[in-house]
């Protein structure tokens, strides 16, 4: 199951010159920009790893494209996606936020049931890649 | 995207080259000259604007003849490549990287700038800013520092110029442990692989920059332009003076222009000279001694804007210069 997550999460996966025009549109903006992984791809999962630090005055996209790939070529099999700050006072919040990389195979989510008190019933979703301790979620078969 | 493997670096679209290969959207010019037509080389010239470059460099800058000239042959360099490459002769991205030598305040910094800009203009370097660092910004403090403060320093540099001031303070000789040799092996690494992205310029003091360039082999080897950066004479050094008070609005009286030359021509011989960087700040004593004698005077006669703009021999004759010899 593809999952769809971020800004452009139903296109078709960018290419390497696509993601530095985003890069470019970012930086024109004075967005300050930084690259997360991940192996827990549930939709509430705030918590991605930092992958070096979040890149602050850069003037050209090509450092930022370097880093990602840089990402990729230690995790290929976790999701990795780029965010773009925008600092401005009154906004200080992520700007854009896309995915650059994803698991060659991803298992997808189940729907569990959970019977609560008076026959109600509580429901979550639940990654079947997490049934797998982490670091190992995505070990090509 | 879905494979999973690390893919190699996409190779950046040059903006304003049209020949550069995937360029975005419409390629300016899409399919090759055939082998019989001819170029007007005159007209590309002007057209890729590298004479306004030079000429302002010749305009702003006194002396200087070997690297203006150097300057000039990077510029027809980078044309005559651009030009090739329309033809399908492609040679590969020359290698840029610099270095400078030269006794403080003989332009290297300036230079440097003009040099970030006339990339940017020729479509060598995509944004053509200039980033300029001293050991500090790229050596870390403790194990495991240099690495990240390097990367994010040469990071910002990507698509400009990175000017590293005093380079040879990168290595220390005398400690084997300094974190510098870090610095320096991830430099080169750089200076290698993202040739089209970057352009290094190591910057500092012929000898030392020798003694440098001698313990690193590998980073000599990869510096393809070595440009030496000679002393101003005393004639460069007064007309360095007069376009630096014109520029500040301000201008020498007629005895003052001969105080001025002698007054140059006595710190030239004392320590510490520092060539254009002296004249400035001689020029910044003279202005502070400027206002204090139209103070002095008690407004009497009233100051015309001439007087505003007029500096007199007093105003260096007062100089320690004068007075020590």
């Amino acid at each position: 199951m593809r999952i769809t997550q971020g800004t452009f999460s139903y296109l078709p996966d960018f290419t390497d010159e696509e993601i530095t025009s985003q890069l470019d549109y970012a930086l024109g903006q004075g967005w300050a920009l930084s690259v997360e992984f991940t192996d827990d791809p549930h939709p509430r999962n705030n918590y991605w790893d930092m992958w070096a630090l979040p890149m602050f005055a850069l003037a050209d996209p090509a450092g930022a494209l370097r880093e990602i790939n840089e990402c990729r070529a230690i995790y290929p099999d976790r999701y990795i996606r780029v965010n773009a700050y925008d600092s401005r006072r009154g906004r200080q919040t992520v700007a854009l936020s896309f995915l650059v990389n994803r698991p060659a195979h991803e298992p997808g989510f189940r729907l569990d049931r959970q019977e609560a008190a008076g026959r109600s019933i509580r429901y979550t979703t639940h990654s079947y890649a997490l049934d797998r301790p982490a670091g190992d979620r995505y070990a090509p078969k | 995207m879905s494979e999973g493997t690390p893919r190699p670096l996409f190779a950046l679209p040059v903006r304003g080259d049209p020949a550069a290969p995937g360029g975005d959207q419409v390629p300016a010019v899409p399919e090759l000259l055939a082998d019989d037509v001819t170029v007007d080389l005159a007209a590309e010239r002007t057209s890729a604007g590298v004479d306004e470059i030079i000429e302002a460099l010749d305009r702003d800058l006194v002396g200087l003849r070997p690297v203006k000239d150097r300057i000039s042959e990077i510029a027809a360099l980078l044309l005559i490549d651009r030009v090739r490459a329309r033809f399908g002769l492609t040679a590969g991205p020359p290698s840029l990287h610099m270095s400078f030598t030269g006794n403080p305040g003989t332009g290297k910094t300036t230079v440097a700038l003009r040099m970030a800009r006339l990339l940017h203009r020729m479509g060598y370097l995509r944004r053509g800013h200039l980033v300029c660092v001293t050991r500090d910004d790229l050596v870390g403090q403790y194990i495991g520092h240099t690495a990240p403060k390097t990367k994010e320093v040469l990071n910002r540099a990507m698509g400009g110029v990175l000017f590293i001031d005093e380079a040879y303070y990168l290595y220390r000789a005398e400690n084997e442990r300094d974190y510098g040799q870090e610095a320096i092996e991830l430099l080169l690494q750089y200076m290698e692989n993202y040739r089209d992205d970057l352009v290094v310029i190591m910057a500092g003091y012929a000898d030392r920059m020798d003694t440098f360039f001698a313990s690193n082999p590998g980073m000599s080897s990869r510096i393809a332009h070595h440009l030496d950066f000679p002393d101003y004479s005393l004639d460069e050094l007064v007309a360095i003076g007069e376009l630096m008070l014109s520029e500040r609005r301000y201008r020498l009286s007629d005895q003052a222009q001969q105080t001025f030359r002698d007054y140059l021509a006595r710190r030239m011989t004392q320590p510490r000279f520092a060539n254009a960087r002296s004249v400035r700040n001689a020029l910044e004593r003279a202005r502070l001694r400027h206002a204090n004698r139209l103070l002095a005077a008690g407004g009497s006669p009233p100051s015309t804007k001439d007087d505003l703009m007029r500096l007199e021999p007093a105003d260096f004759l007062a100089s320690r210069v004068f007075t020590s010899s």
